[in-house]
């Protein structure tokens, strides 16, 4: 692809997801709010929210060193790296090459290992808590997602994003296969986990002894706090968008040409709010697990990862 | 609250611009907040009847929500200090902490009567002062406790929505 | 070229005897910098060349003579060892005043790096089993160090020595049993004995049990957290990052080359000695609170993956898919390259923090971001490349591992299905743990507010230490970005092993020849970097206002009035939620003792807990294991009488045995 389709592609990614990120969070804090009898604030109030925090004063712990300063950018950055190389809104994305789903995944690990060692720079005992259960979470969510990818990648005969979603567009029925259908659902669950939905963590807890992410964000104030929410969004809109992608991929673009991206990039917002509604959905009916019980939920996932992973080599 | 008005609030959620109970101060310097309100709460002593107001004020009857208003967790991501109850002794060095804790520009919102002259506890063994005292106070609400739809009207003014 | 590094290896390992103590640092490590930079130049030109260099004579070795043969396959370990050992020389020119200064210390130092750089050049049994040896014994003087001081030093080196003595014993016998049948005792005859099967199985279970030991696979590890914790900074580096590397290449060599490719069976063996290493040591690292000792387990972990990567590929080779087992073959050897390269990385960065704090408990550091400008982020570097994160090393070793398990899938055997899955999962669990793992040794051990007085008061180390650990973080990056380099050189040394060759790519990325398989490091690298100054700068644009854009204060503790550094997490914290869920297998032996008050059972005057990790293989097999042992000594103690007689009388009876057997 010549390097003028590239950057359109790029850009339009990139401006669609630092904008549809945040609009992801308020619809789905607004299908809540109406779930539960109020109306709810509207679904820009997040953008909102992150311009008033660009123009507030940064804070930062007395003893704190550069990490703690830099964890918000790196996280902010590779979600941003993701976000290009991706097939969110095209199955053309630059260096679509190298877009390997073992590679996004590590590139998203990058900021979720930084925003906890910021946490841990804090020297307070909040930070080291949410980051020790971050750490744990994730820790234990790898195994399914690695294996929900080689699941993935076992029909497709190769792990490039790009290939798997183009993949599914000219063979439909290799959605609907036992061994996609289950790494999914796998994959959903991972999804959840890794960017602290219920029942995994509870986004709007104010108790500190029930946080998980919102524990390592304590410290962090004006721009840095806006980063922070910032990336937390696209991460989840860039997850839950590739999730779409592998599951539904009808409407991505497959040419270049303003047309095309832009049904590219409505077909993304209408799926991606769909499912994140979907989610809101399910939040509001399940209550946040104990701790203690997440390794079952997650070794549930790994179970599913692994027979969609044997499935998916029985049928061949 | 007689039942009428309670039935005037479900049918009319929307409130006119102006706020009906009116604010013992006039709001001045109030930094622009682009219609978004982030509120630290601090009970530095209240005998909780302003807190149930602001519980009430979250609910579906009057979703303080909707105009862009959120409690949030920690200080530091708060733009205004929310403080019910007398000042006491024991919850002045933590009250002055959560404001300096607070990223500028920063307002310090008083609920009720008793922020501005301890109301019932005047003169109690463990008060130290009313917030007007210790600290100064942007926004005063009043009332024992204010009423739902005062406390939403104030804040209100601050996100302007 | 030979001769150089021969002659400055025997040269630094007298002088460090014979010089006075000023100039005995830089003379010996001038000669030992001399010898890695001759072998260095020696393994690039047979990697470069692909023509191999021999060289033997009857006359140093009684009886055998030498005989070395260096090929493209044991230059790559040969390279990895002299650039571990440059960078580990010139850390020790300044660690040497802190405890690496005297005679014996030097010397060993000296001898270590030097058979470490000649075992992959041996060509002969005699060869190699001497320089093996002759690196045990320098290691285990290094190990022994500081036994005047620490009682652990001194058990540490105990546990080493007897066990790379069992391990030595296991190789030995595997050699004599696959020289019995060779027209002579140097590698090539070896390849060409005629074996039955079953010897070959034994002769090949031997060198398995011998060299895993070597690298530290579980169950045969248990030296290893010990020695290397124990050993002081540059020699730590050296074992965990250069040594344990010869235990891979002992595998290899014996199974694939000396015994030629073997059954599959063999390689599953080793495929899951491989899983349950990782597996173990990613755990026990997640779950240790002292600095060294997680490093040390960590290694484990990483030898593991490499022996999973190894047995992978000669299972391919085994059923009939000769190019993923070539794939396979060399994302074991980019492991270890890698883990060569931020394992040294780290275990000099941690070896600036123990002189700079005098302690290596995680629980007692903190706050050395600040303090150790260099030293923290040499660390960090490390911590991110051994967690397999991009744009470090780490993760394109991961990375080529995945793609060789994935691509063999398309294969008719369930064997390599299921070792495939099992891959995979080891790799994502091991790779989860060892984030836990780094996260909290970087987090807790550098980050925040200093635990303790000695972290509160450290301050940066010398020049040298800074610049070798440095230059070992600087490989981190390069080989991160650019894999090219090591890629090519990995090539080299399969094609070296008989397996198809694999293309490698342009600069900007890394393409797996026949496979759909693409990567671009140094583009994520360059991304990300782009996107982080982008942010920074933009996060600086401010609007109006009289107070400043970013002010200092005390950390937010829910208002309370006195907030200490010890009301932070310790490591012991971090890690409890994993321990939890692993807690058959990660069990610390706790100690209450409670002290009741004089005056009456119900007011408690003192509570005091303590809680070790004590590794479950340990406890579990070599304890009951040495109590056998000893209550066997007792008992055989009553053939001991003093009498010379019948002391005599044994000799006798023993020998008419011996000639029985054999006549």
């Amino acid at each position: 692809m010549n390097a003028l389709a590239d950057v359109s592609v790029a850009l339009v990614q990139l401006v669609g997801l630092v904008l549809g990120g945040p609009v992801l969070v308020g619809l789905m804090r607004k299908v809540r709010a109406r779930l539960e009898g109020r109306e709810g604030a509207r679904i820009t109030q997040p953008l909102a929210d992150l311009r008033k925090l660009l123009t507030k004063q940064r804070v930062r712990p007395d003893e704190s060193s550069w990490v703690f300063a830099a964890a918000p950018v790196v996280l902010v950055a590779t979600t941003l790296v993701v976000g290009v190389l991706a097939p969110l809104v095209s199955t053309h994305p630059p260096f679509a090459y190298s877009a390997d789903f073992f590679a996004v995944v590590l590139v998203l690990l990058v900021g979720s290992v930084f925003l906890a060692l910021g946490a841990l720079d804090t020297g307070t005992a909040f930070g080291g808590m949410g980051s020790s259960r971050a750490m744990t979470v994730g820790a234990l969510a790898e195994p399914a997602l690695l294996v929900a990818i080689l699941a993935l990648s076992i029909p497709a005969r190769t792990s490039n994003l790009p290939a798997l979603v183009h993949g599914g567009l000219t063979q439909p029925s290799l959605i609907a296969s036992p061994p996609h259908i289950l790494a999914l659902l796998s994959l959903l669950i991972v999804i959840l986990a890794e960017s602290g939905r219920l029942p995994v963590d509870n986004p709007a807890t104010h108790l500190e002894l029930t946080m998980i992410h919102e524990a390592m964000v304590l410290e962090y104030a004006g721009p840095d706090l806006a980063l922070v929410s910032l990336g937390e969004s696209m991460r989840l809109a860039v997850l839950l968008g590739l999730f779409v992608n592998l599951s539904l991929p009808w409407g991505i673009a497959t040419g270049t040409g303003p047309g095309w991206l832009a049904l590219g990039l409505v077909a993304l917002a209408a799926k991606v709010a769909l499912v994140g509604a979907g989610v809101a959905v399910f939040e509001v009916f399940s209550a946040k697990l104990r701790l203690f019980r997440l390794p079952e939920l997650l070794a549930g996932s790994f179970l599913l990862a692994v027979l969609a992973a044997v499935t998916a080599v029985v049928i061949r | 609250m007689t039942l009428r008005s309670m039935l005037a609030a479900l049918t009319h959620p929307r409130r006119d611009a102006e706020p009906r109970d009116a604010l013992a101060s006039a709001v001045t310097g109030v930094p622009a907040l682009h219609g978004s309100l982030q509120l630290r709460h601090v009970d530095a002593g209240s005998c909780n009847g302003c807190e149930l107001e602001i519980h009430s004020i979250f609910s579906p009857v009057y979703d303080a929500e909707r105009f862009g208003v959120r409690v949030v967790a920690s200080p530091r991501h708060a733009d205004a200090l929310l403080v019910t109850g007398p000042v006491t002794k024991n919850m002045a060095g933590p009250l002055a902490k959560t404001l300096e804790a607070m990223p500028e520009p920063r307002l310090v919102i008083g609920l009720g009567d008793c922020t501005r002259d301890c109301g019932h506890f005047r003169g109690g063994y463990g008060v130290e002062g009313s917030l007007d005292d210790v600290v100064r106070v942007d926004v005063h609400i009043a009332g024992c406790p204010p009423r739902p739809e005062a406390i939403v009207d104030a804040l209100r003014t601050l996100t302007g929505q | 070229m030979l001769l150089t590094f021969a002659l400055a290896g025997v040269a630094a390992s007298i002088a460090a005897w014979i010089l006075p103590a000023r100039l005995r640092t830089a003379g010996v490590a001038t000669l030992v910098g001399v010898a890695c930079l001759a072998a260095l130049t020696l393994g690039v030109r047979v990697l470069a060349s692909g023509v191999a260099v021999s060289w033997s004579s009857t006359q140093v070795l009684p009886l055998t003579g030498v005989s070395l043969r260096l090929t493209s396959f044991g230059a790559l370990f040969v390279v990895a060892s002299a650039l571990v050992a440059l960078a580990a020389t010139l850390y020790w020119l300044g660690y040497a005043y802190h405890g690496l200064s005297s005679r014996s210390g030097a010397s060993a130092l000296a001898l270590f790096v030097a058979t470490m750089m000649a075992v992959p050049m041996a060509a002969s049994v005699t060869t190699f089993l001497v320089l093996w040896e002759l690196m045990a014994l320098s290691s285990l003087v290094l190990v022994a160090n500081d036994h005047a001081r620490r009682e652990a030093a001194r058990s540490a080196a105990q546990w080493y020595a007897v066990m790379t003595h069992l391990g030595a014993g296991a190789i030995l016998l595997g050699f004599v049993l696959v020289a019995a049948h060779a027209p002579g005792q140097d590698f090539t005859s070896l390849a060409h004995a005629h074996l039955s099967s079953t010897t070959r199985s034994v002769a090949f279970l031997l060198f398995v049990f011998g060299f895993a030991s070597k690298a530290g696979a579980v169950p045969l590890h248990v030296w290893l957290p010990k020695a290397h914790a124990e050993a002081p900074g540059p020699a730590s580096a050296l074992m965990s990052g250069a040594m344990v590397n010869l235990g891979i290449y002992g595998v290899v060599l014996t199974g694939r080359i000396l015994l030629g490719g073997g059954p599959s069976w063999w390689w599953i063996v080793v495929s899951a000695l491989g899983i349950v290493s990782a597996l173990y040591g990613a755990l026990y690292a997640a779950t240790s609170t002292d600095l060294k000792r997680l490093l040390a387990y960590s290694t484990s972990d990483n030898m593991g993956l490499v022996l999973v990567a190894v047995g992978a590929s000669g299972l391919f080779n085994a059923s009939g898919q000769p190019r993923v087992g070539a794939l396979a073959m060399a994302s074991a050897l980019v492991l270890l390259l890698n883990h060569a390269a931020f394992k040294s990385t780290l275990f000099l960065a941690s070896g600036s923090i123990q002189v700079a704090t005098g302690t290596r408990d995680l629980d007692r550091l903190g706050g050395l971001m600040r303090t150790m400008p260099v030293t923290g982020p040499v660390f960090l570097v490390g911590a991110l490349s051994v967690a397999a994160l991009p744009p470090f090393n780490g993760f394109v070793s991961e990375w080529m591992l995945f793609q060789s398990l994935l691509h063999a899938v398309p294969s008719p055997t369930t064997q390599v299905v299921v070792v495939v899955a099992l891959g995979v999962a080891t790799l994502a669990l091991t790779g989860g743990l060892t984030v836990v793992a780094f996260v909290k040794a970087t987090g807790i051990g550098l980050l925040g507010r200093a635990r303790s007085n000695e972290a509160a008061q450290a301050h940066e180390v010398p020049a040298s230490m800074r610049w070798g650990s440095g230059l070992a973080a600087g490989a981190c990056v390069v080989l991160g970005v650019a894999p090219l380099l090591e890629l090519r050189a990995v090539a080299r040394a399969t094609s070296g092993l008989g397996a198809p060759s694999l293309s490698s790519g342009a600069w900007s990325g890394l393409h797996l020849g026949p496979f759909r398989g693409e990567l671009a490091p140094a583009l994520v690298g360059a991304g990300l970097v782009v996107g982080v100054l982008a942010l920074m700068l933009a996060r600086r644009v401010r609007r109006a206002g009289t107070w400043p854009a970013l002010r200092s204060s005390e950390p937010w503790g829910s208002g309370r009035e006195v907030q200490t550094a010890r009301m932070q997490y310790t490591a012991t914290s971090f890690a409890e939620p994993l321990q939890r869920v692993f807690d058959d297998v990660v069990r610390p032996e706790r100690d209450l003792d409670v002290d009741h008050a004089a005056e009456s059972r119900y007011y408690i005057e003192r509570i005091r807990l303590r809680s070790a990790n004590v590794d479950l293989v340990e406890r579990a097999l070599y304890r009951p294991l040495q109590r056998g042992l000893a209550w066997w000594g007792e008992r055989a103690r009553v053939l001991q009488n003093g009498s010379v007689h019948r002391y005599l009388a044994y000799g006798l009876v023993a020998l008419v045995v011996v000639l029985v057997v054999v006549a």
